[in-house]
């Protein structure tokens, strides 16, 4: 079984570290603003956002190559744009227009993308799981070394299907790391209330699964942390556990008043523990990076944001007849 | 540039709410985050946070107003020492919410709506060539060779499910594949339905093409909800760019004795469901084209098989390769009195009506539809305009059931052509009981298929 917690970090290059704070803030960023036209009307149903855990898939991106697969739950906004997918695409399905990267037909928690390998967006709590486990049976089945990223939250971490997929995933060492996205609550229920186990990555333990606890508010470990699961895969091992220990700090979703937490507890995560912040910090003290620099990135993001909210206002409602498409292959 | 902060839809029902209390007067700098206002909705009072920075120069909403429509201007947000624009919105009542929800989009046209239509006819287009040499084969070896002939055509076709290896099959019906195609292939899961039918759509969305074999159709309800929610959703929800091709095997239905856990029909259930295809075949030839076909189709599907009919024999094509298309029923025996239209073991009472019949000199066509979505309503419509007279036999629970689906079909497209109500035979209303008098009481017999006939008949 591996260490508890990780603690190395990798040496990274200033490049890298101004390209996670982009990634990061464009996400942040994006969050801010499907929240605005959520509020206008723009974005109907459930809308689950990112903001606060930016951290942990643009982490785990700086680990994955070419090829690699990904495959999340309904809060996947922040999954999409770390792995590339245009931003225009994914507003104007939040908007439920043509242009939308499922034309207008899956909404936020529906979205795909064959080009980057991402496979959802899946709206059933932990069904994400044994289809991520099966993206990656395929790509053992190919024989090639792809590695599937199976992300998950503490929420889904209670579902059968999870410790089902855990034995098989080690039973055939399917190449795939899962990651848990442990943001303390599933939706107004925390860790706490819902489960004794003192930590969810142990629990692969039961299987032979080997895991370990991630700062996920911090890019740098969850990269490192990303990078080991990774190798261990590749390698042939098997599968990996990775809990990453983040915090969301918005509600569950747009209509969640989350009166199940103190403000006190979600401003000081916010002000002491902010991931964009940190690396910022990094970048300043470091001097890779002027406030300048840093502005100019801040109003590069916001014009990006602001294109894709335009184009999604502007693409129009799918035509009447994609009602009738796209049901048989 | 001033712009105006719009009272937010905080939930996907919301209207309209009160604007219960600001935290920010008029002056006041905001950052982006920084929460400016309490909103209560029917459900509970929301924090609303400021999107862009600037400075609050006017709120339009008094703390307190109850009723404030959604997206009519609350507050107005100008840069630092700018005024605020004299055109600036004044009063609490706003323009209606965009609509972006336009009826015009949401109704499809009913399927009663349409004009009468051409006259519907069967594709009576013989399956195999005529004169083809024919040799005889259990239905449990027709699906074993259907499997291995196109594994050997295409490695991305593997077979997965409990015992479906080394133990060579539950049902014997896998017997032989782990020997020529390998473990690789040929998997073996542990008892864990739910579990493996999620890896086996996962890996059909990385590009494979797995047959899932169910030991039984009842064990698939742990694992329903990757049927229909990943399996047969995925491509709409994609906007046609995820399919999966899957095919979900095993048997079906009642067998003997096993009571009501494992002797349930779920025909209705499956081909309720936009996105999946239905099959449910009754002869082993049947069996062996309809299963290469599915194997071949980019879509999941349904394969409904019955432990009674393994064992059974048929007349096979001796062809190195053939199939039988989705959606094209076969007409058993042609007659001009009753239209009989039945699928799976539900064939077995309607054959052996229609003989007795024929003894009472009356003349039932026997139609089995073989898939049930697509289901081929042309040739039922085409039996039903020459018979007038219509009898659905199936082993399934009667709310509900594939007959009265049929039923409205023909109710909406040949209502004219009727000439007595349609009789749907279905399983008793009950959980199947054990004791075999009461078992035998809750399935449907050829007596039942008779008897109906003669009902709507009137002879």
């Amino acid at each position: 079984m591996a260490a508890r917690k990780s603690t190395a970090k990798p040496n990274v290059s200033a490049e890298d570290l101004l390209s996670y704070y982009r990634d990061m803030l464009l996400i942040r960023r994006f969050e801010e603003k499907a929240g605005q036209l959520y509020g206008m009307g723009l974005i109907g149903g459930f809308c689950h956002l990112y903001i606060g855990q930016e951290a942990v898939v643009v982490g785990l991106e700086a680990a994955a190559k070419e090829g690699d697969k990904r495959i999340t739950s309904y809060r996947d906004h922040g999954h999409m744009l770390a792995c590339g997918m245009d931003p225009k695409g994914v507003m104007a399905e939040l908007t439920g227009r043509e242009g939308g990267y499922s034309k207008g037909k899956g909404g936020s928690m529906h979205m795909f993308s064959k080009e980057k390998h991402f496979y959802g967006g899946h709206g059933i709590v932990g069904a994400q799981v044994p289809l991520g486990a099966g993206l990656a049976f395929s790509d053992k089945y190919k024989g090639n070394d792809n590695v599937t990223f199976t992300y998950f939250g503490d929420g889904a971490a209670n579902q059968g299907q999870v410790y089902e997929t855990y034995n098989m995933a080690m039973l055939w060492d399917l190449p795939v790391v899962f990651v848990i996205e442990n943001n303390k609550y599933a939706m107004g229920t925390s860790v706490q209330r819902a489960t004794k186990s003192p930590s969810l990555w142990e629990r692969g333990a039961a299987y032979g699964i080997a895991g370990e606890e991630v700062d996920g508010m911090d890019v740098l470990a969850v990269k490192a942390a990303g990078e080991k699961a990774v190798a261990h895969c590749r390698a042939g091992k098997g599968p990996y556990i990775l809990e990453v220990m983040t915090y969301r700090y918005r509600g569950h979703s747009m209509s969640d008043p989350a009166k199940y937490r103190t403000r006190d507890e979600v401003q000081k995560m916010r002000t002491e523990r902010d991931a964009i912040e940190h690396v910022r910090d990094l970048l300043v003290t470091g001097k890779h990076a002027t406030e300048d620099d840093l502005k100019t990135i801040d109003k590069d993001i916001k014009a990006i944001v602001n294109e894709a909210a335009e184009f999604s206002k502007e693409s129009p409602e799918p035509a009447l007849e994609e009602l009738w498409t796209d049901i048989y292959a | 540039m001033a712009t105006e902060i719009l009272m937010p839809a905080l939930s996907p029902t919301m209207e309209e709410g009160t604007l219960a209390k600001w935290l920010v007067k008029e002056g006041d700098t905001v950052t982006s985050g920084d929460i400016i206002a309490e909103i209560e909705t029917d459900k509970a009072t929301m924090e609303f946070e400021a999107v862009d920075d600037g400075v609050i120069g006017k709120l339009l909403v008094a703390a307190g107003t109850e009723g404030v429509k959604v997206n009519a201007p609350i507050a107005v947000l100008v840069s630092e020492g700018e005024d605020v624009p004299a055109d600036a919105p004044k009063s609490e009542t706003a323009p209606a919410p965009a609509a972006l929800n336009g009826e015009e989009g949401k109704i499809a046209a009913p399927a009663s709506a349409a004009p009468a239509p051409e006259m519907p006819k069967a594709d009576t287009t013989p399956d195999w060539p005529e004169g083809t040499a024919m040799k005889t084969q259990t239905v449990r070896e027709a699906l074993r060779d259907a499997m291995a002939e196109e594994m050997r055509t295409s490695d991305e076709v593997f077979v997965m499910g409990e015992e479906v290896a080394e133990y060579q099959g539950a049902y014997k019906i896998t017997q032989g594949l782990l020997d020529e195609f390998g473990a690789r292939r040929v998997i073996d899961t542990p008892i864990t339905e739910h579990g493996f039918a999620g890896i086996g759509v996962g890996a059909a969305f990385g590009g494979l093409r797995p047959i899932v074999e169910f030991m039984t159709f009842n064990f698939a309800m742990q694992a329903i909800d990757h049927i229909i929610n990943s399996a047969a959703k995925t491509l709409y929800m994609s906007g046609g760019q995820m399919g999966c091709p899957i095919v979900f095997r095993g048997p079906n239905g009642a067998a003997a004795r096993v009571g009501a856990q494992h002797s349930q029909c779920y025909a209705a259930w499956y081909a309720q469901i936009p996105g999946l295809k239905v099959v449910m075949p009754y002869s082993a030839a049947d069996a062996k084209g309809l299963l290469k076909t599915a194997i071949r189709d980019p879509n999941p599907v349904i394969f409904l098989e019955n432990e009674i009919l393994y064992g059974r024999s048929f007349d096979v094509p001796d062809l190195e390769d053939f199939t039988i298309p989705f959606g094209k029923a076969k007409i058993w025996r042609e007659g001009s009195d009753v239209t009989i239209v039945s699928f799976g073991i539900g064939m077995t009472y309607a054959l052996e009506a229609a003989e007795r019949l024929a003894k009472d000199g009356i003349s039932a066509e026997v139609l089995d539809l073989r898939t049930i979505r697509p289901m081929d309503t042309d040739a039922i419509l085409a039996s039903v305009r020459k018979t007038n007279r219509l009898v659905t036999v199936e082993e399934g629970f009667p709310q509900g059931s594939v007959g009265n689906y049929i039923t409205s079909v023909v109710m909406q497209q040949a209502f004219d052509y009727l000439d007595a109500p349609v009789i749907n035979l279905c399983g008793k209303d009950v959980p199947m009981p054990y004791a075999a008098n009461l078992e035998k009481l809750a399935l449907v017999t050829t007596d039942e298929v008779v008897e109906a006939v003669h009902k709507v008949t009137y002879r």
